[in-house]
């Protein structure tokens, strides 16, 4: 059985995802389990900006070819699939984001090896794969075992620290021919980058956020006043922007905006990792939702475990006065 | 356009959630089940690209528990076709398994372009739509919002990525997209539509052929993600916990008189 890990770097526009750093810091605690090597594997072209970063890692595996440029799901999984059947690791890790998801599930359908999704953990113990995930929209840690030789494992941003995957070293630089041109079923057109002109929330020092406990297009003025009585901006996590009820451009989130704000108030947002990931790094976050379970507890600072149409008004009514 | 929609069940996590005694799966005896919003969201994005477009849309899903109010429910909406996949799915479906099963059903259907739900709330070992599309050797695009016909062998479809970037991709048909979001919310069935489709329309039921695969990966236990580091949740009336709030932010300097 191969002891290799592997990690499939994530880049976009030269920068690397953080996320494959938080991979590669893991990946080095997985190959000690193993006895082998971290292998950071990155398709695209022109890369050696981010081979540059990968000095965590004992081999950098770099696929480079013009056609590889832009990400496409095809053409990547094509590559990385040649790569993988190839080499065949105890262990790959792919970052659970949109083009992580098109690939971990791509690969395990064309591999056939098995494939862990939305993982906050992953172990090696007894020589056995050992994962985690966080589903049901955030509510439930599954923890379960793979028996087979080679697995995939797609792993929730933000679940390991990324400092020990920044780490500065001298890989070997491998050149891996692209694979044989195949079908281009899916062609990349363009990169589209957010309009401007609506309030940018990643500059706003104080985020009051609504989610789907609000219920009702019309009750958004309620979170909106107490958003205004903090001086702060109105935010919101996917399934109001979904609903229609807010633009794009206040969204939260793996989808959406990343925000660091002193001040992040969550009303009626139960706290999926997808949510989560873009607003843990807020200073202070405190929490309004009727379920003491609900997930966005475990990151808040502060917690009222209460119906937000009792505490909203009050809260906007005492602020203003207290002003 | 023959459009194909997979839907599924799962827990609506509007609800407790509980594990059951062996703590290996959710407590199923008083779970309440919901489409998934995702492929609602597939269906609305179906139902649109017919309007504008033409064409037909079916819906598709494995028999689970309350699963034809739903298929009806999409009926109502406006979807053509409603396929059931009868089987013994009541204990859950790995994700592998669904899409064995739906790919060997909808090899027998008319299918240029298959949309489903980006994810579930459930699906461990990933999602079925790209297992799907490597089943049927589709191309697949995941996370993806806004879907238009180019000329009528392609669509271009924009994946969503962190920080309101998108990339636009034109994919050739057929395909199987995961939809992130419909470019309009989904929209409602009223009961009383639901109502008569139940009474005039008959679910269609196409089996599922060949064996189904596993997960590929066993679950050990279930748990709830720890409070290790948690809020300080403010306990009182409505009224002592907005005061407390106040004078926390006061101290934090986020009210200033």
């Amino acid at each position: 059985m191969n002891r290799d890990i592997f990690v499939v770097v994530e880049h976009l526009d030269r920068a690397t995802a953080d996320v494959s750093f938080e991979m590669l810091g893991r990946a080095r605690e997985l190959a000690k389990a193993t006895d082998g090597q971290v292998v950071a594997v990155a398709v695209g072209n022109d890369l050696r900006g981010v081979a540059a970063e990968l000095g965590a890692a004992d081999t950098v595996m770099l696929c480079q070819h013009p056609s590889l440029a832009h990400y496409t799901p095809e053409a990547h999984q094509r590559a990385l699939a040649a790569i993988l059947r190839a080499r065949a690791p105890r262990v790959t890790l792919v970052a659970n984001t949109a083009m992580g998801m098109d690939l971990a599930a791509g690969l395990s359908g064309g591999l056939g090896w098995p494939l862990v999704a939305y993982c906050r953990h992953a172990r090696i113990e007894d020589d056995r794969i050992q994962a985690t995930s966080q589903i049901y929209g955030g509510k439930i840690l599954v923890e379960a075992q793979v028996e087979a030789p080679s697995a995939l494992l797609s792993i929730l941003a933000g679940s390991f620290p990324a400092d020990a995957g920044r780490a500065a070293g001298s890989p070997v630089i491998e050149e891996v021919p692209p694979p044989p041109a195949g079908p281009a079923r899916v062609r990349f057109k363009r990169l589209i980058r957010p309009e401007g002109g609506d309030v940018d929330i990643t500059r706003a020092a104080v985020l009051v956020s609504v989610g789907r406990g609000i219920q009702s297009k019309d009750n958004i003025p309620l979170v909106e006043e107490l958003a205004e009585a903090l001086g702060g901006a109105l935010a919101s996590s996917r399934p109001i922007v979904d609903q229609g009820w807010l633009p794009k451009t206040r969204q939260v989130g793996k989808s959406g905006m990343t925000v660091k704000p002193k001040l992040y108030v969550a009303v009626g947002i139960s706290g999926a990792p997808e949510h989560v990931e873009g607003m843990r790094g807020a200073e202070l976050i405190v929490a309004v939702n009727t379920d003491r379970n609900a997930p966005i507890f475990n990151v808040a600072h502060y917690g009222v475990v209460s119906d937000l149409f009792d505490v909203l008004p009050l809260l906007t009514e005492k602020l203003k006065a207290a002003k | 356009m023959e459009i194909v929609v997979p839907v599924k069940m799962v827990p609506d996590l509007v609800e407790e959630l509980e594990v059951d005694a062996e703590g290996r799966d959710l407590d199923r005896s008083f779970l309440k089940l919901r489409l998934n919003e995702f492929d609602e969201h597939a269906v609305e994005e179906a139902l649109l690209l017919k309007e504008r477009h033409g064409g037909r849309v079916a819906v598709v899903a494995l028999d689970t528990a309350e699963v034809d109010e739903a298929l009806y429910t999409c009926l109502a909406k406006g979807a053509d076709r409603a396929i059931k996949v009868p089987g013994d799915f009541a204990a859950g479906v790995s994700s592998h398994a669904a899409a064995a099963a739906l790919a060997s059903v909808i090899r027998g259907l008319p299918h240029d372009l298959i949309l489903t739900g980006v994810q579930a709330a459930d699906d461990r070992d990933g999602q079925v739509g790209i297992l799907l599309a490597e089943a049927l050797g589709l191309p697949h695009v995941s996370v993806v919002s806004g879907v238009e016909p180019v000329g009528e062998r392609a669509v271009t479809a924009r994946q969503e990525y962190a920080g309101g970037v998108m990339a636009e991709f034109e994919v050739d048909l057929p395909c199987v997209l995961g939809i992130q979001a419909a470019r309009e919310a989904p929209r409602y069935a009223p009961v009383s539509k639901v109502r008569q489709v139940m009474k005039t329309v008959t679910l269609e039921e196409v089996p599922a052929a060949g064996e189904l695969p596993g997960p590929g990966s066993t679950v050990v236990r279930l748990a709830r993600p720890e409070r290790g580091g948690g809020a300080q949740v403010l306990e009182g009336s409505p009224e002592e916990v907005a005061d407390r709030l106040v004078s926390i932010l006061r101290d934090k300097g986020f009210v200033t008189r």
